[in-house]
């Protein structure tokens, strides 16, 4: 952008900052904050002002010697929220500037309030000051205050190693190849995909695996409107599909259809993703798509 | 066996978020709350039985041992039970045993979740490697069963309505129940989206936080007004099982007939008064008519529709306004176990079935293959 000749930066700044004779009251308050501790002082009427004053507003009389410690909570009587933090601000990220009664106070002081959101900090509010590493004596010793801690997050994180061994290994290495395996109940003669070495019916064992079509029917299903980050994209359909010389229907997604044409009975066929993608994984089968045969009557 | 009684009953107002307290806090409330109706301490209190659905929801494993001195246990026995969404209903049933098997006196049963401290759908939905990414959740999952009860039945599309709205308006009589939606009709019904299709909004349960408690007692040891156990039944089926049926599950038929033989009942619709059932989405109301025999196969919508499970119908099913209005998973079925107890009692206030004297506690949970029943009447049996 062209800079307009007529236009110039001006900074006033006294070099090292004022320096400012706090007298006995206010010394004493800083004093005391420094070391982390609240106080106000008493007017000659009994009141307690925090932060303390060296005159009392109400009579113009000097304030009595007496420091009362208040605090170190408050509550807040009024709050405006700050949107976009300024570079003086005492917070990077938006928060509210806030009058804060301190426990044991008559008078309210201005403080930022780290509340994250406006709702946080109605009237009433119960807030406690966070301090700043290193004290010096300075308002900005307290950090801020913050609400009263009412929640804690808590993360749990369990990694396990999951090796597929055993049947599941073998069916996987079958969609590997694009094919479903499944095995056949000795006993109870019920066949089961995915391929399984006992039957959880009758407890029979089951032989060799016994490779199964990519075709069967949909017994039924769900159209699911609920979008979630880790589901495809919504409408889909999650379907019961039994896949034709199964007993036992496999959950799948449907596809190369949209969701309202779905039907109970609709033969659909698997639709794998091309060879070189293909991994030992149910993600191999993009979905299943109608066959564009006649449905099948359910019982 | 034993005679056995619930002579305490206490729940917390079930809601969204109880901000205000800790889980510990939460259970402690409920137990509280059916020690009083005892008129007992814990002092009085043999062992303690914890039911919660999985761990994985609040993410606080084994957390009975965490509860331990909330529920006064320090020292006594305590049993955890899970049995997924049925745990409720398990833990009674487990609580009951203690004392039919005469191993203890006086037994405190409590059930709780605290959904807004979890996320039931991620824990629900905890993709294992090699398999396909198909988030579905609790509505995902039933949904196709309630389609295929549909096509089997061929129940019109009003029939889940009907329910949402029956149980709904149950609930403005129950100071507990979380759900209370003034003026709610059919057109509110039908007028919310499909989560999960055929499930609507207004047809699913609400996430809450809650816990329910009851005191259990030996004959000797009864004190107040008793609600006593006439029949008690668990069973469960493999979720993967050729020729499963999942819209009437075996499992259920089997609980059900058993629990029946143990109280007596040959006609359930004309013995039992009243009766709290494990209802998640409404379509189930019609669904367990059948599979618990109050209604014939296929007939069950038409015994909705005819008004006969309302409040003040022949047979009303879920006075307290059911799952469908307060659902903190871990202790939903317990509340169903609780709710009886409360009407053989007449102690339900507002959603009272007048001159009730045998009524039916019923929970489900997993992929519908987990059954869990107690028949508890006014009479000794
Ligand atoms: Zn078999």
């Amino acid at each position: 952008m062209p800079s307009d000749p007529l236009v110039a930066r001006h900074v006033l700044e006294f070099p090292g900052g004022y320096t400012r004779t706090t007298g006995p009251v206010i010394g004493r308050f800083l004093t005391e904050l420094r070391a982390r501790r609240l106080v106000g002082v008493r007017t000659a009427e009994g009141r307690v002002l925090v932060p303390p004053l060296e005159y009392d507003p109400a009579t113009g009389d000097p304030v009595t010697g007496e420091y009362v410690e208040v605090g170190p909570a408050g509550t807040v009587t009024a709050s405006a929220w700050v949107r976009e933090p300024r570079a003086a601000h005492p917070l990077d990220r938006p928060f509210a500037w806030a009058l804060i009664r301190l426990d044991g106070a008559d008078t309210a002081l201005v403080h930022a309030v780290d509340a994250g959101d406006p709702r946080a900090v109605p009237p009433g509010t119960r807030v406690w000051p966070v301090w700043k590493d290193a004290p010096t004596g300075q308002i900005t010793d307290i950090a801020y205050f913050a609400p009263e801690v009412t929640k804690i997050v808590s993360p749990v994180r369990a990694e396990y190693r999951l090796r597929a061994g055993g049947a599941l290994r073998v069916f996987l290495e079958g969609v590997a190849r694009g094919v479903f395996l499944g095995g056949r109940c000795a006993r109870c003669d019920q066949v089961y995909v995915p391929y399984r070495t006992s039957c959880p019916e009758c407890g029979g064992r089951i032989g060799e695996p016994v490779e199964l079509p990519g075709t069967g029917v949909i017994t039924t299903f769900a159209i699911n409107n609920l979008p979630d980050p880790r589901a495809p994209e919504v409408p889909f359909v999650s379907a019961y599909v039994l896949l034709d010389g199964a007993d036992i229907p496999m959950i799948a997604l449907i596809g190369d259809v949209p969701a309202h044409e779905v039907r109970q009975g609709m033969r659909v066929r698997a639709v794998w993703v091309p060879e070189e993608e293909r991994t030992p994984s149910m993600a191999n089968v993009r979905w299943f798509a109608p066959t564009g045969e006649p449905d099948m009557e359910l019982s | 066996m034993n005679r056995c009684a619930v002579i305490g009953v206490g729940q917390t107002r079930y809601t969204t978020k109880r901000r205000d307290v800790s889980i510990a806090g939460l259970v402690r409330e409920a137990a509280l709350r059916a020690l009083e109706d005892a008129g007992l301490t814990f002092k009085d209190i043999d062992a303690v039985v914890v039911g919660k659905a999985p761990d994985l929801f609040e993410g606080v494993m084994m957390p009975e041992s965490y509860l331990a001195d909330a529920l006064g246990a320090a020292g006594k026995p305590v049993t955890r039970v899970h049995t997924a969404g049925s745990v409720g209903g398990s833990t009674a049933l487990v609580g009951a045993s203690l004392i039919q098997g005469g191993v203890h006196d006086r037994v405190l049963v409590v059930a709780f979740e605290k959904q807004s401290e979890s996320n039931a759908t991620w824990a629900l939905s905890t993709h294992l490697p090699f398999s396909a990414s198909l988030v579905v959740g609790a509505g995902g999952y039933f949904a196709p069963h309630i389609r295929e009860y549909m096509r089997r039945s061929g129940a019109p599309a009003h029939i889940g309505t009907l329910v949402a709205v029956k149980d709904r308006l149950n609930a403005l009589k129950n100071p507990y129940a979380h759900l209370r939606i003034p003026g709610i009709d059919q057109a509110m019904v039908e007028s919310t989206p499909m989560l999960w299709e055929p499930i609507r909004y207004l047809e699913t349960c609400p996430s809450s936080d809650g816990a329910c408690a009851l005191v259990l007692a030996s004959e000797d040891k009864v004190t107040g007004t008793p609600a006593w156990v006439h029949g008690a039944a668990m069973r469960s089926e493999p979720i993967f099982r050729a020729g499963r049926d999942t819209v009437s599950p075996q499992a259920g038929k089997d609980c059900a007939a058993d629990v029946y033989r143990q109280a007596g009942v040959c006609d359930p619709r004309r013995d039992i008064d009243v009766a709290e059932v494990y209802v998640p989405f409404s379509w189930y109301e019609p669904m367990w008519l059948e599979n618990l025999g109050f209604a014939a196969e296929g007939e069950g919508w038409k015994l909705t529709e005819s008004g006969a499970t309302a409040l003040d119908g022949d047979i009303p099913w879920n006075a307290s306004g059911g799952v469908l209005s307060s659902n903190p998973i871990g202790a939903s079925g317990l509340i169903r176990f609780a709710e009886a107890a409360l009407q053989v009692r007449g102690m339900a206030g507002e959603h009272q079935v007048d001159g009730a004297r045998l009524a039916l506690g019923h929970a489900y949970g997993g992929g519908a293959q987990f059954f869990a029943m107690w028949i508890v009447g006014r009479e000794r049996p």
